[in-house]
């Protein structure tokens, strides 16, 4: 590094990281209010049936509406811990 | 056709009643009979904004109430003809806009103006969801900075699903982004948002880039709409800015910074 860098360094425009940031938050934000309300408690009723069988944390929970063609898929994505065998997946689709 | 906009922004103090003035005010200049409402119930501003404060007798609320009828209410304003400011009370019950009170109100001035703007308060209350609902048109003010973007996305996803035209599942709001407190130079530095930034993260058509000026509080200052001042940079960004909203083609204007004096112009060039 020479003595300039050192006085001088160079930092990453902080526009660019603002950019960054909104779009994360706002892709998170915006896939909130398009879900229906009753996702986060179907969350936290599956946590709670999933806990008495294995030891998995809140957020290893993800349950997601999404579109396959012309159906509406929700997704349940369970990460189990190390050890209690690999990922398991389940797929429903709602009438 | 009467055609309500609503200014609105989520956040506060980005330039929403600033934009309501100007707006209204390009627009009666523009011959078209227009209305500016305030929305914020209970902080009372847009008076001091358009310079008609000391002509305030009745106001919005009187009027939802039945106290006063609109002809009394509606203050015209002296310099502009097909120019009329509808103040607001400072009334603290935040309740005070009654839905089917505004619904009537609403009615009423669309049988007489083409253009009704309503100044919306910040926030994503009882009185921001009120000035929204009866859009047609949204211009979405925003400064290019992250907690007002953020609150820009949110508005727009309340008119995508609150607004009247939602409800009834008519035509969707037609949404115009206004950037607003532009700094080219900043810009230009990496420290502030560019209005492509902005533009790609809302998805929402840009209106207009109103530059950060020291013309908007001097304006202020003397009760004048600043579109009224033809030497500010931000009063001929908003006589842009109403000239596409009528449909006519401008060239963006601010984007890029103003080049001073000869030693910036020169390296401007050279870098070019
Ligand atoms: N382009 C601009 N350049 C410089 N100052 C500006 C600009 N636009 C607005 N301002 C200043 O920002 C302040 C807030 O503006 P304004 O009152 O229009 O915002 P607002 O969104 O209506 O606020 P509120 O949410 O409180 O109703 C004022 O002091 C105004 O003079
Ligand atoms: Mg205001």
């Amino acid at each position: 590094m020479s003595l300039f860098d050192f006085f001088f360094p160079k930092r990453p425009a902080t526009a660019s990281i603002a950019k960054e940031r909104l779009q994360i938050v706002l892709a998170h934000e915006r896939a909130g209010r398009d879900s229906p309300d009753f996702l986060p408690r179907l969350q936290r009723e599956l946590l709670a049936v999933v806990t008495k069988y294995v030891a998995v944390h809140e957020d290893m929970i993800r349950v997601n509406l999404g579109k396959a063609g012309s159906a509406s898929v929700l997704e349940i994505n369970i990460e189990m811990p190390a050890g209690a065998g690999s990922k398991a997946k389940a797929k429903a689709v709602p009438a | 056709m009467a055609k309500v906009i609503v200014v609105t922004s989520g956040k506060g103090g980005v330039g929403k009643t600033t934009t309501s003035a100007a707006f209204a005010a390009g627009l009666a200049l523009r011959g078209h009979k227009t209305v500016v409402i305030d929305f914020d119930v209970g902080l009372r501003n847009l008076d001091l904004v358009m310079g008609c404060e000391r002509r305030v007798v009745f106001d919005f609320i009187n009027v939802i109430n039945g106290d006063a009828n609109l002809n009394q209410a509606l203050i015209r304003d002296k310099r502009i003809d097909n120019l009329y400011i509808f103040p607001t009370s400072q009334t603290r019950d935040k309740e005070a806009l009654k839905r089917d009170g505004v619904d009537r109100v609403m009615a009423e001035l669309k049988k007489d103006f083409d253009y009704i703007i309503c100044d919306s308060p910040a926030g994503i209350e009882h009185g921001a969801l009120t000035a929204l609902y009866h859009a047609d048109a949204a211009v979405i003010v925003t400064n290019p900075e992250v907690s007002s973007v953020r609150d820009s996305d949110r508005i727009i996803g309340i008119l995508a699903s609150k607004s009247r035209r939602a409800e009834k599942r008519e035509k969707p709001v037609e949404e115009h982004l206004l950037l607003t407190r532009y700094s080219p130079d900043r810009v230009q530095k990496g420290e502030m948002l560019s209005v492509e930034d902005v533009k790609e993260i809302l998805s929402v058509p840009l209106l207009g880039i109103i530059p950060e000026s020291e013309t908007v509080l001097k304006a202020s200052n003397t009760g004048m709409p600043v579109i009224l001042d033809p030497g500010s940079p931000a009063g001929r960004a908003y006589e842009d800015a109403v000239a596409r909203f009528v449909g006519e083609q401008r060239e963006m204007r601010f984007q890029l910074p103003e080049r001073r004096g000869f030693l910036r112009g020169w390296f401007g060039r050279a870098a070019s």
